[in-house]
């Protein structure tokens, strides 16, 4: 007999099927006549595929196929002109190291890998360039226009204020390395019907995508991602190496899974992009801005173009009326980025939010002090009030539960032997969405609720959030609720992106809460029950086993009125050892800004996950390129660092919680992004006021601190 | 698929003979390493000989040896009390190294024989002269920040990544090694080798040997003694520089010292002009700085790692004075 676990209502409600091994994750659905598929990969950076020799590959054992460009089957998209020049089977051109060219299938995964490493190609070299800052500094590579420029008032006027900043920041490439790796199971059937388990963030995204390569009915395409162990923005596209499983399915009539390896992750999944950014600042000498400029180069690919909102932060996060942005994407030869985690902003917010730092610094103000004289009253690039912000609350629970009082301005003044300590702080800001969704409600006369929305739960607890909702507008208690996902062929809903689901989601799941309501209430009078009927005792008086309702749910002209943003404060303690350059994160303290917290225990993980990310972009995370060979050098876990758990001291998590008023039913925002937008700034200036060495190229390693003066 | 032959054996004397029967068979204990190398396509073994029921996983006291088996697990030897009660250095080196699951598979003797982690050994696509001999070192010249700063050669630059064995190049232990014929005794730090122009090979074990025990002295120096692993994480990450340091002091004064380094060379690298600095000297934070100048006599970095010019006295400064410091 199972025990029967204590559950809290604010718990997950697949934490049981996680921790106990029954949640199913794509890779773990067997089908019928399951097939294997391994990839073979370039090795080299630039150039043309001039031959493939498939032949040793094919006649290995358990080998079924060989798909590549020179056998593919049809994919109509691929075969039109115009589009994206990396159309996968449909193009000899190598645009990056370890791009897929062929895809081997066989009955077994072991004999696909041995397959895969018979099969010879050969090469029309050309040269190459993977170096992001080497093309940034060639003033003949190719620049491209990221983002319109913007300018409020006097461009570059810090250049004239009577206090100057002007600094570079560094951010080396970053990968996801989610715990679950990528891949597919498609399986394509007779009559071009194509049922997927992916791992996605959104199942409508990957169905739209196949169905639109290759030209068949959206409805032919079931896609199924139930659960998803991590994604951090990789799993937000469809990405060619999926393209290639459906196409090997297709060619063989079989099902196929692919699961790409670890080393595969560095290369085909995206990455958060390198940058180099200039932030020009400018204040008067009582500690007001008078100038900001915000100028950013990121790294995109040669094949297909990348932008994310690197300098958005600069145009609202502080009063100012001088300010002036420019983003310019410089491509190299490596595979497209894709965002992730806070995506722009997470890159801006290091930049930006260490200069104001260093403002703080050169003006003698305590920095947080100077961020406060410095806080919009509204959104100045919108012209706009905000919708609800509550940063100065935000500051002072965080500088309370951190100790800032025992901060001293000048820095190195804290020391416990070799040991410096320092306190530093951040703001993190995002764009509160809210998108377009439809949810499906079944109420039943058993006492359960059944909620169904084709949206995806990557692990922030959505499911979670979704039920608390609805438990507590329909008073039925969790346990009685359950919220289905993950499923193409349920109401339409976004892909999990942008900290939107819960706004986006959630919003429909109160419309058809609400709606489900007023059926009961409405039913209730004309059997003439009372209005507080329970609904079970109104179904059964109506002889209804349950009543259905779908719901659509959107934004409104609130936002024309409001500017919506939800915001974080990040504070950090660190110790930096003198000899060794050793950085320790003492103590953290993240403070949400994001309206009403609908699911507090996964609201707080998200938070102390966001935090961790920072950890790691801070200090460890780096995916390290040989410029001589376009390969990446350390594509494993050994190498490429996320902090362990030594690395991450008590976190402590704090909300404001309070409803904003206009963005949605809950006046709940999104906290995924901000929990780690402005962290890597908050650790660099804790760096900065234990020791007095300013380090501006993430991530902050032993040797960066020994070389700063 | 690549089929490799599994014999599992229960003895030193049948896996020896089992070893020389095929030229191309390896001996497999924890596979913390081997394993990855064969997923890897950087070695290729047709036999994997599976040494784990072989009965040489010892830990005792014997007159004045301290005696290890070469099967005795990370885990078991560091958590041994006699262990921790003589010789704590090497179980806060051993705790140093990878992670509690790796530890309590890997052993001793696969320990010593673990192969570098730089990089371009491990992508077949790279050059690599200890791969494969003759392919040139994609290190020199590419990304060596993990790299040696001593011993190097131009064919080799990379560094042995135990912590284990930077305790044992300390205390000057002896290896028994043994063929299927005869037992032979090398000392410890002459276990492994400098790359020079074969960095093919790693250490001075004979195709036909197995590694039996080691011996290792004992000694006065635990009580001040201390293992410093500088790394870019916590924890599961190589050293940038380690640094074994133990100390005998008598009235302030240094009667006997130890020290070894990692990170820094193609073997442990014991550092003995600073050794003979310190003996008989006071125990001061000056005579560490000193002893810390003479270890770097003959460092030369490669450029990315030319931080360790700078990190690796600091960190023998810092191993000395935490180790002077424990009562």
């Amino acid at each position: 007999m199972e025990k029967q676990l204590l559950r809290d209502e604010n718990d997950r409600v697949d934490g049981v099927y996680k921790v106990t091994g029954k949640a199913k994750y794509f890779a773990e659905y067997e089908l019928p006549g399951l097939t294997y598929g391994v990839l073979v990969t370039s090795t080299i950076t630039k150039g043309k595929i001039t031959s493939l020799d498939t032949k040793a590959a094919e006649k290995a054992p358990g080998v079924i196929s060989v798909v590549s460009h020179l056998n593919k089957p049809s994919a109509p998209a691929y075969e039109q002109e115009g589009g994206s020049p990396f159309k996968i089977f449909y193009t000899d051109k190598i645009f990056f190291n370890g791009q897929p060219i062929a895809i081997v299938v066989a009955n077994t995964f072991e004999r696909a890998t041995y397959a895969a490493s018979l099969i010879k190609a050969t090469y029309a070299k050309e040269d190459f360039n993977t170096d992001f800052e080497k093309a940034v500094g060639d003033t003949k590579a190719k620049k491209l226009q990221g983002q319109p420029d913007y300018k409020r008032g006097i461009e570059n006027a810090y250049k004239t204020a009577e206090v100057i900043v002007e600094q570079k920041y560094h951010l080396p490439i970053e990968t996801h390395n989610p715990m679950e790796l990528h891949g597919i199971i498609a399986d394509w059937r007779p009559n071009n019907q194509v049922t997927v388990y992916a791992k996605t963030q959104g199942v409508k995204a990957t169905q739209g995508t196949i169905a639109n390569v290759f030209k068949i009915p959206i409805e032919n395409i079931q896609v199924n991602s139930e659960f998803v162990g991590g994604g951090f923005g990789m799993a937000l596209r469809t990405w060619p190496l999926e393209i290639a499983t459906v196409m090997a399915s297709k060619h063989i009539g079989k099902p196929v899974k692919l699961v790409i390896t670890r080393m595969q992750m560095f290369t085909m999944v995206g990455n958060r992009p390198a940058a180099v950014q200039t932030i020009g600042l400018g204040a008067n000498r009582d500690g007001k801005l008078t100038g900001i400029t915000h100028r950013a180069f990121g790294e995109t690919s040669v094949y297909e173009n990348f932008t994310e909102g690197v300098v958005n932060m600069a145009k609202f996060m502080y009063q100012c009326d001088n300010v002036n942005t420019q983003y310019t994407v410089v491509p190299v030869d490596l595979g497209v980025p894709i965002w992730m985690r806070g995506p722009g902003e997470a890159t801006g917010a290091f930049a930006l939010e260490s200069a104001i730092d260093e403002m703080a610094h050169a003006l003698n103000m305590d920095p947080l002090e100077f961020r406060i004289k410095n806080d919009p009253e509204k959104d100045q690039q919108r012209n706009k009030p905000f919708s609800d912000k509550n940063i100065k609350e935000a500051y002072r629970i965080g500088s309370q539960k951190i100790g800032w009082k025992e901060r001293k301005n000048k820095p190195g003044s804290l020391v416990d032997g070799q040991w410096k300590m320092g306190y530093g702080v951040s703001i993190g800001v995002f764009n509160a969405n809210r998108g377009r969704a439809s949810v499906k409600g079944i109420l039943k006369a058993d006492g359960t609720l059944v909620l169904q929305s084709a949206t995806s739960d990557i692990g922030p607890g959505t499911g979670t959030g979704m039920t608390l909702i609805a438990s507590k507008l329909l008073k039925i208690p969790g346990d009685k609720i359950k919220f289905e996902l993950g499923d193409s062929s349920l109401p339409p809903a976004p892909s999990q992106g942008g900290s939107a689901t819960l706004s986006t989601v959630g919003s429909a799941v109160n419309d058809v809460c609400v709606s489900l309501k007023s059926t009961i209430a409405e039913l209730a009078a004309n059997s003439n029950m009372d209005a507080t009927s329970n609904f079970i005792d109104v179904l059964k008086k109506n002889n209804l086993p349950s009543i259905e309702v779908t719901k659509q749910s959107q934004a409104g002209k609130e936002r024309d009125d409001y500017s919506m943003y939800s915001f974080s404060i990040h504070f950090v303690k660190v110790k930096v050892h003198s000899l060794t350059g050793v950085v320790k994160v003492d103590k953290i303290v993240s403070v949400g800004d994001s309206g009403t917290i609908v699911s507090p225990k996964t609201a707080r993980s998200q938070m102390v996950g966001g935090a961790v990310g920072g950890v790691g972009m801070a200090l460890t995370e780096e995916s390290i390129i040989d410029h001589r060979y376009g390969r990446y050098i350390n594509n494993n876990f050994a190498d490429y660092h996320v902090p362990v758990n030594a690395d991450i001291p008590e976190i402590e998590v704090h909300f404001i919680n309070k409803p904003d008023p206009y963005i949605n039913p809950m006046g709940a925002k999104g906290m995924g992004e901000i929990a780690l937008i402005g962290f890597s700034a908050a650790v660099a200036n804790a760096v900065f006021n234990a020791t007095g060495k300013r380090i501006r190229t993430l991530p902050i390693t032993p040797d960066k601190i020994l070389a700063t003066a | 698929m690549i089929n490799f032959q599994y014999l599992r054996t229960t003895s030193a004397k049948s896996a020896l003979a089992l070893l020389v029967k095929d030229k191309n068979s390896k001996f497999i204990a924890g596979g913390t390493n081997l394993i990855d190398l064969m997923k890897r396509g950087v070695t290729a073994p047709e036999k994997l000989i599976d040494i784990n029921h072989v009965p040489l996983k010892q830990i005792e006291l014997v007159g004045d040896k301290i005696i290890i088996g070469a099967l005795a697990s990370n885990t078991a030897v560091a958590e041994s009390s006699l262990i921790k009660e003589k010789l704590p250095l090497l179980a806060m080196a051993l705790n140093a190294g990878a992670s509690a699951q790796l530890r309590n598979v890997a052993t001793v003797g696969g320990n010593m024989m673990q192969r570098t982690r730089c990089g371009y050994f491990y992508d077949t696509e790279m050059p690599c002269n200890k791969r494969q001999p003759g392919s040139g070192c994609g290190a020199i010249g590419g990304f060596n920040r993990m790299h040696a700063i001593f011993g190097t050669s131009d064919k080799c630059i990379a560094v042995h990544p135990s912590d284990m064995c930077i305790a044992l190049t300390a205390f000057d232990a002896s290896v028994v090694l043994a063929n299927n014929k005869t037992e032979r005794k090398i000392l410890f730090k002459d276990f492994h080798r400098l790359a020079g122009d074969t960095p093919q090979l790693d250490n001075n074990l004979k195709t036909d040997e197995m590694i039996i025990r080691l011996e290792i002295p004992t000694n006065n120096l635990g009580k001040n003694s201390h293992y410093l692993k500088v790394r870019d994480r916590a924890s599961y990450a190589f050293a940038l520089i380690s640094v074994g340091a133990a100390l005998e002091i008598s009235n302030n004064r240094i009667t006997d010292v130890r020290l070894a380094m990692g990170g820094v060379a193609h073997k442990p690298w014991r550092l003995t002009a600073s050794e003979n600095f310190l003996k008989g000297k006071e125990a001061t934070v000056e005579n560490f700085e000193k002893a810390a100048k003479l270890a770097m006599v003959d460092a030369k970095g490669f450029g990315e790692n030319d931080f360790k010019l700078q990190m690796a006295p600091n960190s023998i400064i810092e191993a000395l004075t935490v180790a002077k410091s424990k009562a």
